[in-house]
C-alpha cells in the first residue's frame, strides 16, 4: 500500500508542473493585456503602461516570469490579483467553501437519484422504467448548464415561487462567517430560519450542477451492473433462494461499485467546470464566477492561482479516489 | 425579523452588532463586485458606485445633474485669472467608524491634501499602496495641471493651477476625487498596514460599510452624523447578481428594488409589470464612426461627408438600438450644457453621396476598411452588426467596407495608434463638461501618439474654440464657443455620428425620488421607500 501511495503520490509531481506551466504560457496566448484591461475604457498612454508593465514585471521573457513564479508558489506565495490587490490565496480561501458547499450538495443529489435509478433501469432492463430513466438521462447530459439554470429560476422562482431566484442566503439574514459553509454557521448560530433560507438558496443551483452528474452516474451504474448481473455468482446467489433485492443491493452492486466510485471521482472535474456556470448563473459567490471574471480581467494572478489549488484539489481526490480502490476490492490492495 | 449576527471578516462598530434590520432597507441587485474600496485607482461603474456611497469629496454633482453644488467644501473662491482656486471647508464633519480606528478629529485640510497629494506625489507614502495606477487623476490631467495644493488653514485648502481650466471643478465632483481620512492612513501606516485603508475603508459618506462578501453582497448602513443629514433609508444592500435576467427575476420578485443594464430582450416585460416602472434618460454618450483624417481618402472632407450621407443612420439606430437610443448629430449628448440644437445632420442621400465621391476623384469608389469592436458598450451595444449595416449602405454607393475586429484591448491600443481607415468607438462623460467630448475627444493633443482622438482630427480653427473655452469659467461665454465649434464639428465630420443611448433603469414603484444619474452612477442617498 505504501508503494503504491508513494508511486501515486510522486505522479502528481510531474502534473503539478504541467498544470503550472500549462496555465501560465495559455493564459499569455489570449489576446489582450492586463494592463490595459487594468486602466478600462479610456486606455492608458503609453509611458505609463510601460511604468506598470514593469512594476508587475510582465516585461521579463515569459519563462523568467515562470521561473518567479515556480519560486514564489514553493514559498507557498500565490501573488496577489491584480485588480482587488488581495492575496490570491486570501480570495480563494474566503470564497472556496461557498463552491464546495454547492458542490457536495449537487454530487448528494447526483448520487441519491443516479444511482438508485441506475439500479432500477439495469434490474428492470429494456423495461419503460429503463428507456424512460435512460432518455431522462441523456437529456440531462446534452442540457446546456446555462440554458437550464434560467429555465428552473423562471418556473420555480418568478412562476410558483418556491424558491428564492439567486444568492447563498436572504439579504434579511447576517450570519457569522465561522467556517464559512452556511448550512453550518446558520445552525451554529442556532438560526433556524437562516439556515432554511440557506437550504432553500442551495436547491435550485445544487440541482443544476447535478444533473450532469447524475446523468452520467446513471448511465454508468446501469451499464455496470447490467455486467454484474449477467456473472455467474449472481446466478448461483438467486440459485441459492435469496431475495432479489439482496442479490442487486448486496451481491451485485458491491461489485459494481469500482466503475461507479471511478466516475464519481471524475465527476468532481465535471462539477468544478460546471460550477463557473452555475455560480454565474445563481450569483452564487464561488471561485467559480471568481475565475470568470478574472479571464474577463486579464487578471493572471488570480488565474494562475485559482488553476493551480483546484487543479491540486483535483489530483488529490483523484488520488484518494484509487485509494478508495483498495478498500473497496481488495484483489487491488493485493495485486499492488 | 431574524436576529443579527455578526461578521468577523470586516470589522463593525461594536454598537451595530445586536441592531436587527430596520425597515427601510433598499436591496440594489449590482452587477459586479467592486474592485476594492478605493476610488482613486477605480476604472469602473461598479467599483464607482460600491465607494461614492462612502466616501465624500470636496464638491459634488447635484443628484440627476451634471451641475456641480458644495460637497466638503462649502464654498469657494477663483482667482480672477482662474488659476487659483480657495476652498472654504465645512466643520464638523464627522468620519466614520470601525474596529481598527476610531478617529479622534473631524475631517480638515488634511485630508483634503492626503487627497491629491496621494495620487499626485511619488514620493508619498501612500502613493503606491494598493496600486500606483491613478487613472482618472492622471487621465484629467491632474499631474501637469496642479502647480500646488496648500493649506492655509485647517479649514481652508489653495490650490493653485498652472494655466487656467473651467472644467476643474467638475473634475473634482468625480468619483475618483473621494476624500479618505489621514488620520487613519497613518495609523494603518505606523501599524504597517496600509492596505487596511482601501479595504476597510472610513469615509464621511452617507452611508458607511458594514459588510463586504466578494461576489455576494455589501451591506452598508446609513452614517447619523452624515454631514449632509441622515440618509432616508436605513440600510441599503447591494446584492451582487452579475445576469441582467436573474437581476430582473430578482426585481420581479421584490428581491431588489433597482436594477441597472436591463437586458433588452426583458424590457417588453418590464414594462408590463404593474409594480416596475423604468426610468429614462439619454445617456451622457455618444456611439460613433471615425474616419481617420491622417490617412487617404479620409482626409478629404468630401469623402468624410460623402460617407456620412451613404449611410442610413435612422435604420441603424432602429434595427440595433431598438427603443434604447437617439441618433446622434452632434458630437455632445442633447442633455449637456451647450448641445446645439441648430446643428442639422448630414441627411441619408446616397445619390448626392455618389456625386461628391465623384468629385473628390472616386466615381467608382474605393476600398476602406471598417473596425468593429467586439464588446458590448453603453454607447454600442452590437458595433458588429451596426458595421454590416453600415457595408451595405456603403455598398449601395460603391464603397467596398471590409469589417476587422481585435480583442478589445488591442483594439483600443491599435486604434488609438491610428492604424484603422474607419473605426467605431465612443465615449461616456465623466464629468458633465463640453470638454470632456469635444476637446478629449477632437482636440489636437489628444490626436498626437496614442490619445483618446482616434480620428486624428487636428483641425485649427476647432482646436483655437475649444482651448478659449476651456479657459474662461463664465459657462454662458462658454456655450457660444462651443454651440461654434459644434458647427465646424458637423462642416468637417470627422465622425459619423451614429447613437447617444438612452439609459434604463428598472425600479420598483416603492423606491421614491431615484434620480437617474447622467454619468451612469447609482447613488442612493436622498432615496426613500414607501
Amino acid at each position: 500500500m505504501l508503494r503504491f501511495l508513494f508511486t501515486r503520490v510522486s505522479l502528481v509531481i510531474p502534473t503539478f508542473i504541467g498544470i503550472t506551466l500549462l496555465v501560465f504560457v495559455l493564459i499569455r496566448l489570449i489576446p489582450g493585456d492586463p494592463i490595459e484591461t487594468m486602466a478600462g475604457e479610456r486606455g492608458i498612454d503609453a509611458k505609463e503602461h510601460a511604468r506598470l508593465v514593469h512594476e508587475y514585471g510582465f516585461d521579463q521573457p515569459v519563462i523568467v516570469q515562470y521561473g518567479y513564479y515556480i519560486l514564489r508558489v514553493v514559498q507557498g506565495d500565490l501573488g496577489r490579483s491584480i485588480v482587488s490587490h488581495k492575496p490570491v490565496i486570501e480570495e480563494f480561501l474566503a470564497l472556496f467553501p461557498a463552491t464546495i458547499e454547492l458542490s457536495l450538495c449537487a454530487i448528494a443529489f447526483a448520487l441519491l437519484i443516479g444511482i438508485p435509478a441506475g439500479i432500477l433501469a439495469a434490474v428492470k432492463r429494456n423495461s419503460i422504467f429503463d428507456q424512460g430513466i435512460m432518455g431522462l438521462s441523456l437529456t440531462g447530459y446534452s442540457m446546456p448548464i446555462f440554458w437550464w439554470g434560467l429555465l428552473l429560476i423562471l418556473l420555480f422562482s418568478v412562476q410558483l415561487g418556491w424558491t428564492p431566484v439567486s444568492g447563498r442566503i436572504a439579504v434579511l439574514y447576517f450570519v457569522e462567517a465561522k467556517t464559512g459553509f452556511l448550512l453550518i454557521d446558520t445552525l451554529l448560530a442556532g438560526e433556524f430560519d437562516a439556515f432554511r433560507s440557506a437550504v432553500s438558496h442551495l436547491i435550485l443551483p445544487a440541482i443544476v450542477l447535478g444533473t450532469v452528474p447524475l446523468a452520467v452516474i446513471a448511465r454508468m451504474t446501469r451499464s455496470a451492473m447490467l455486467e454484474v448481473l449477467g456473472e455467474d455468482y449472481i446466478r448461483t446467489a438467486r440459485a441459492k433462494g435469496l431475495s432479489n433485492f439482496r442479490v442487486v443491493t448486496v451481491h451485485a452492486f458491491r461489485n459494481a461499485l469500482i466503475p461507479i466510485v471511478t466516475v464519481i471521482g471524475l465527476q468532481v472535474g465535471v462539477l468544478f467546470t460546471g460550477a463557473i456556470l452555475t455560480e454565474t448563473i445563481f450569483s452564487w459567490p464561488g471561485v467559480g464566477s471568481w475565475l470568470i471574471n478574472a479571464i474577463a480581467r486579464r487578471d493572471y494572478p488570480v488565474l494562475q492561482g485559482g488553476t493551480l489549488l483546484i487543479g491540486s484539489i483535483i489530483m488529490s481526490i483523484n488520488l484518494l479516489v484509487d485509494m478508495t480502490y483498495g478498500l473497496i476490492n481488495p484483489r487491488i490492495r493485493h495485486q499492488r | 425579523m431574524p436576529h443579527i449576527r455578526t461578521l468577523s471578516a470586516l470589522a463593525i462598530t461594536a454598537t451595530l452588532f445586536a441592531t436587527p434590520l430596520s425597515a427601510k432597507t433598499l436591496v440594489y441587485c449590482s452587477e459586479g463586485s467592486p474592485e476594492n474600496f478605493y476610488p482613486g485607482i477605480q476604472t469602473t461603474g461598479t467599483s464607482f458606485d460600491a465607494n461614492s456611497q462612502i466616501y465624500s469629496r470636496v464638491v459634488d454633482f447635484e443628484r440627476g445633474t451634471t451641475k456641480v453644488v458644495p460637497g466638503l467644501a462649502e464654498k469657494w473662491d477663483i482667482s480672477a485669472d482662474g488659476t487659483v482656486y480657495t476652498f472654504h471647508l465645512r466643520k464638523g464633519v464627522k468620519w466614520h467608524s470601525n474596529a481598527n480606528f476610531k478617529p479622534t478629529r473631524d475631517l480638515n485640510a488634511d485630508d483634503i491634501l492626503f487627497m491629491f497629494e496621494r495620487q499626485w506625489k511619488d514620493s508619498h507614502p501612500y502613493f503606491k499602496v494598493t496600486s500606483s495606477n491613478h487613472s482618472y487623476f492622471n487621465d484629467m490631467g491632474l499631474p501637469k495641471l496642479l502647480k500646488s495644493v496648500e493649506k492655509v488653514d485647517d479649514y481652508t485648502v489653495k490650490v493653485t493651477l498652472t494655466a487656467p481650466e473651467a472644467p476643474f471643478l467638475s473634475d473634482l465632483a468625480m468619483e475618483y476625487a473621494g476624500v479618505q481620512s489621514k488620520e487613519y492612513a497613518d495609523a494603518m501606516l505606523k501599524a504597517g498596514t496600509p492596505e487596511k485603508v482601501d479595504q476597510e475603508p472610513i469615509g464621511s459618506g452617507p452611508f458607511y460599510l458594514v459588510q463586504y462578501q466578494k461576489d455576494a453582497i455589501i451591506r452598508y448602513k446609513a452614517f447619523p452624523q452624515f454631514w449632509g443629514g441622515k440618509a432616508k433609508i436605513d440600510d441599503l444592500i447591494f446584492s451582487i447578481t452579475p445576469d441582467a435576467s436573474v437581476r430582473w427575476a430578482k426585481l420581479q420578485k421584490g428581491e431588489c428594488h433597482v436594477m441597472p443594464y436591463p437586458n433588452p430582450a426583458d424590457l417588453e416585460a418590464i414594462r408590463k409589470d404593474a409594480n416596475v416602472t423604468i426610468l429614462e434618460q439619454p445617456g451622457l454618450n455618444i456611439g460613433y464612426l471615425a474616419y481617420n483624417t491622417t490617412k487617404k481618402p479620409f482626409d478629404d472632407v468630401r469623402v468624410r461627408k460623402a460617407m456620412n450621407m451613404a449611410m442610413n443612420k435612422k435604420a441603424i439606430v432602429e434595427a440595433v438600438f431598438l427603443s434604447s437610443g437617439v441618433p446622434a448629430t452632434n458630437p455632445i449628448p442633447p442633455t449637456m450644457w451647450s448641445y446645439n440644437n441648430a446643428v442639422k445632420d448630414d441627411p441619408y442621400d446616397p445619390e448626392a453621396a455618389k456625386k461628391l465621391l465623384a468629385e473628390a476623384g472616386f466615381p467608382n469608389g474605393f476600398e476602406t476598411d471598417l473596425w468593429a469592436m467586439p464588446v458590448q458598450r453603453p454607447y454600442n451595444p452590437n458595433a458588429k452588426r451596426i458595421a454590416e449595416l453600415m457595408q451595405a449602405d456603403l455598398a449601395k454607393v460603391g464603397i467596398k467596407a471590409e469589417i476587422k475586429s481585435f480583442e478589445w484591448g488591442e483594439y483600443r491600443k491599435r486604434a488609438q495608434a491610428g492604424e484603422h481607415q474607419t473605426a467605431q468607438l465612443g465615449w461616456t462623460g465623466d464629468n458633465g463638461d463640453p470638454d470632456n467630448f469635444l476637446n478629449t475627444l477632437l482636440g489636437c493633443s489628444s490626436a498626437k501618439g496614442n490619445g483618446s482622438n482616434i480620428a486624428k482630427f487636428c483641425y485649427q480653427p476647432f482646436e483655437d474654440l475649444v482651448l478659449k473655452a476651456k479657459s474662461i469659467s463664465d459657462q454662458a461665454e462658454r456655450t457660444k464657443l462651443y454651440e461654434q465649434a459644434q458647427v465646424i464639428f458637423k462642416e468637417q465630420a470627422p465622425w459619423f455620428t451614429i447613437a447617444h443611448s438612452v439609459q434604463l433603469k428598472p425600479v420598483r414603484k416603492e423606491v421614491v425620488d431615484f434620480k437617474l444619474s447622467p454619468f451612469g452612477r447609482h447613488t442612493f442617498y436622498g432615496v426613500d421607500l414607501k
